[in-house]
């Protein structure tokens, strides 16, 4: 239990982090280790290690932190932007708009009417402040790269929830959320690819030409 | 026996077009493998139908569902009947493709007409036979969209997308209240499956409940007159022999599912009837005085098959009053007209949406006063519209005569009852001589101006008849139209058996159709009138020998043209300007004056008086209304995304414990 507290105060601190950096680069490895750190969680959490476990761990691991950002790393050079220049609000404002989410969160994520509460563990609290982080990445990043990194964030936090079903999901569902993921950013990453490609701009605001009058 | 000929038909139909999407668009065997499939479809399914009417037993599989309790599928002797002119048309109609929307010359939509031409029979075959609401909404569902499809076909055509879109937003509406009733049916009966309801199982409310949904529903479908603002559109849009099978056996869905659904609910009250018979009259009405004023072929057609469900309905309704007010004679003759006008209306108007479609094939426009004297390039078609004319007109001794014949019998029979019920339906016999009355009038216009006279443009002047895979199918539905005519006898064993079906009488009870109606009688009055028919035109053709040439409408002048001829709209003129009230033609002229006149010209237009004066400016002032609310619709993902957040945020803020909150900080 210390162990998972441990690991997920970081994932918070990490998302913290996240929302700080103008690098994209560097939301890149941060959310690298996010992803990594979150794939232990269902070691710690069964009792008895059995292949199944092990094997969605190592997938999650190797999905999270290492394909993944490596795609994205490519994309990144292909498109040769470095930092998120304009965000809606900046930096510092993010970040204090993140702890303050996190914050509220751990004070109210008792009151959430679950079946069982799991005891003294941060669970539902990191996953609620992780997915509001994610969407304030959403919402407040212009580049195309960095809504795929607010996404990959909102879906860690779900992640972090799936966690207090840990028990009752079988291998081929958390197999089959994995894979959606991996063709989500894959497929993403392409576009982006082509996009820069064809509009010399990753800025998603260029989107809103498409909207019908 | 007979369902499972039905179910072989069904699987045929479905598939017919698929075959040909694996073939290239080049090759022409994609239509004839469809063509071939629909037509052994539709002889299974012809043979099953007959075998269910002949042998009206109920058969019914039930097939397991876990979701939605078993479903049931049987073919009754309703089923049956509404099964014939589904896959009659189906397979008459795709023959007719052949020659009209020819692979070759259409390589673009054709594949596609097949594959949703097949979903469209198969689906509305389905839904004929369900017994069970869900599957009855799969079939209705298969059908309405398969008909969007087909009536969007050309989607190049601004206009036609148009109508599709109206077509696709009528339906939905349609559907959605298709769900509303059949919430109500299981909240009411306790499942989904369309068995009779007991005497008295239901309060009165809940049964009204039930019938307004249902009317709702199926009479957009069918297209009763407020709510039949998609059918003109839809119905000219479309190719002409998907105009036929919408008009003919589409419509028909909507008048089978009130059938169905009223023939399930016990002693209805008498308003449903009493309404049904307005419904009816008011369509039957105005349909045809909007047929008069329109200019275009098939929009005169369609407005026609409004007026046709008008006359359906008033059969209906007095089924529905003698149902109520205990009057079996009523229920017969209502129903034997309600029915039997299903099947003639499907024929006749099938035979004329042919007619017209060889029109436009021949000469490329559907505009009534730019075509004329085509009677001499296309005789075959020529005659075979000329018996649609005059079956749809009700004249003896074609089919349509037959059918509201037992509307007027009805009607009559009610007359003589004691009571002010009797006499105030009796008010239904002169409208519909008067809805009679005004199709004469505008069949002449059309016939007159279409095929009499002479070429007003040279595309019509240039005229050729159609292929023998479109004359085929019609010379097919014009014998039915003149079998039916002269020996109706042949049916009252069929609608003996269909309105015992709906009416849930017993054996005993039952009045048969013979006993009630002189038939015999009138097949043979019919076959003489036909006899003196022939003579006449045997006398005048052997003494006629000296011809005078001339144009047809040459009004005694020295030197006609063609121009000088009456034109469809002068002809209507009169009956046009008497309900210019509800018609409201539109139209300028530029007055001619002085020695020597500059060009002048003149136009008119009837607008549809729902779609064109309710739902558009409606629509349009629901728009500006809500104008502001585009401002939250930037397309801009972050802001979508933001409002995901916001809806989140709120939602988990109901769990911060204010009441607690408060308590604290007064205790302080």
């Amino acid at each position: 239990m210390e162990m998972l507290n441990a690991l997920l105060v970081i994932v918070l601190v990490l998302n913290l982090f996240a929302l700080g950096t103008s690098r994209i680069l560097s939301v890149i490895h941060i959310v690298a280790t996010q992803g990594a750190l979150l794939g232990v969680i269902p070691l710690l959490l069964h009792e008895h290690l059995s292949l199944p476990v092990i094997l969605a761990a190592a997938a999650a691991i190797l999905l999270k932190g290492i394909v993944i950002p490596s795609i994205m790393i490519r994309s990144l050079r292909a498109a040769q932007i470095k930092r998120e220049v304009e965000p809606l609000i900046g930096l510092l404002p993010s970040v204090i708009l993140g702890a303050l989410a996190t914050a509220f969160v751990l004070l109210f994520s008792k009151q959430l009417p679950l079946a069982a509460h799991p005891v003294n563990t941060l669970i539902v609290p990191a996953s609620i402040s992780t997915v509001l982080v994610g969407f304030i990445l959403l919402t407040t990043r212009f580049k195309a790269l960095s809504q795929v990194l607010g996404y990959l964030v909102l879906e860690n936090g779900i992640f972090i929830f799936g966690m207090l079903l840990v028990q009752a999901i079988p291998l081929v569902v958390e197999m089959g959320m994995f894979l959606d993921l991996f063709v989500g950013v894959f497929v993403i990453s392409i576009i982006t690819n082509h996009i820069n490609q064809a509009f010399s701009s990753m800025d998603t605001r260029m989107l809103v030409s498409l909207k019908e009058e | 026996m007979s369902l499972n000929l039905i179910i072989v038909a069904l699987l045929f139909t479905a598939v017919s077009g698929l075959p040909g999407l694996m073939l290239s668009r080049a090759s022409l065997w994609s239509q004839r493998i469809a063509v071939a499939c629909m037509c052994l479809g539709s002889l299974a399914g012809l043979i099953g139908a007959g075998l269910g009417l002949y042998n009206p037993m109920t058969t019914a599989v039930s097939f397991p569902w876990p979701a939605m309790g078993d479903s049931l599928i049987g073919v009754d002797a309703l089923s049956a009947f509404f099964l014939v002119p589904i896959f009659l048309m189906g397979g008459l109609g795709s023959i007719y493709g052949l020659g009209y929307w020819p692979q070759r010359r259409y390589p673009r939509t054709g594949k596609r007409l097949h594959v949703f031409w097949g979903g469209l029979v198969a689906g509305m075959a389905l839904l004929v036979i369900s017994k069970h609401a869900i599957a009855f909404l799969f079939g209705w569902e298969a059908m309405a969209l398969s008909a969007f499809f087909l009536v969007s076909l050309e989607d190049h055509r601004p206009e036609c997308r148009k109508a599709g879109l109206i077509y696709l937003m009528a339906t939905h509406i349609g559907t959605l209240t298709l769900f509303g009733l059949f919430v109500c049916w299981r909240w009411a009966t306790g499942s989904y499956g369309l068995h009779p309801v007991a005497n008295d199982a239901l309060s009165l409310s809940v049964m009204n409940g039930i019938f307004f949904l249902a009317l709702l529903a199926f009479s957009l479908k069918a297209g009763v007159m407020p709510i039949h603002f998609w059918l003109p559109g839809a119905h000219t849009q479309a190719p002409s022999h998907v105009s036929a099978i919408l008009s003919g056996v589409v419509l028909k869905m909507g008048i089978y599912g009130l059938l169905r659904i009223l023939s399930l609910l016990p002693n209805p009250p008498a308003t449903w009837g009493g309404l049904l018979l307005v419904l009816g009259a008011v369509s039957g009405l105005f349909g045809v005085v909007f047929a008069l004023g329109q200019h275009d072929l098939k929009r005169l057609l369609a407005y026609h098959s409004v007026e046709n469900i008008g006359i359906i309905l008033m059969g209906m309704g007095l089924a529905m009053l003698g149902r109520s007010f205990n009057h079996p004679e009523w229920v017969v003759l209502g129903m034997a007209g309600c029915l039997l006008h299903v099947w003639n209306h499907s024929f006749f108007k099938s035979l004329l949406f042919f007619g017209a479609g060889s029109v436009v094939h021949a000469t490329g426009t559907r505009q009534i006063d730019r075509l004329g004297g085509l009677a001499k390039p296309m005789p075959w078609t020529a005659a075979m519209f000329l018996v649609g004319a005059v079956a749809i007109c009700g004249l003896p001794p074609l089919n349509g005569f037959i059918s509201e014949w037992f509307v007027f019998l009805g009607f009559l029979r009610a007359g003589t009852t004691i009571g002010t019920s009797g006499s105030a339906v009796m008010i239904g016999a002169p409208i519909l001589a008067m809805i009679g009355a005004l199709a004469v009038a505008c069949f002449v216009k059309v016939y007159g101006a279409v095929f009499l006279g002479t070429a007003r443009t040279s595309g019509a002047a240039h005229a050729h008849e159609a292929p023998f895979s479109m004359r085929g199918p019609m010379l097919f539905l014009a014998a039915a139209c003149a079998v039916i005519g002269l020996a109706p006898v042949l049916l009252s064993p069929i609608l003996d058996a269909v309105i015992a079906n709906f009416s849930g009488a017993t054996e005993a009870s039952r009045l048969s159709l013979t006993s009630v109606a002189p038939l015999k009688i009138i097949s043979a009055i019919s076959i003489w009138l036909l006899v003196c028919i022939l003579a006449l035109w045997l006398f005048l053709y052997l003494i006629g020998r000296v011809r005078h040439r001339g144009l047809t409408w040459d009004c005694g002048y020295a030197q006609p043209t063609s121009r000088m001829q009456y034109t469809a709209s002068s002809f209507a003129q009169m009956i046009v300007s008497m309900f210019s009230w509800i018609l409201r033609p539109r139209g300028g002229q530029q007055q001619v004056s002085g020695a020597f006149p500059k060009p002048a010209g003149m136009h008119t237009h009837v607008d549809d008086v729902v779609l064109d004066r309710v739902i558009v400016p409606g629509f349009h002032d629901l728009e500006q209304r809500f104008g502001w609310f585009r401002r939250f619709q930037q397309g801009l993902t972050q802001n979508y995304m933001l409002y995901i957040l916001i809806t989140v945020i709120l939602m988990l803020s109901t769990l911060i414990p204010f009441k607690e909150i408060f308590a604290f900080l007064i205790a302080r």
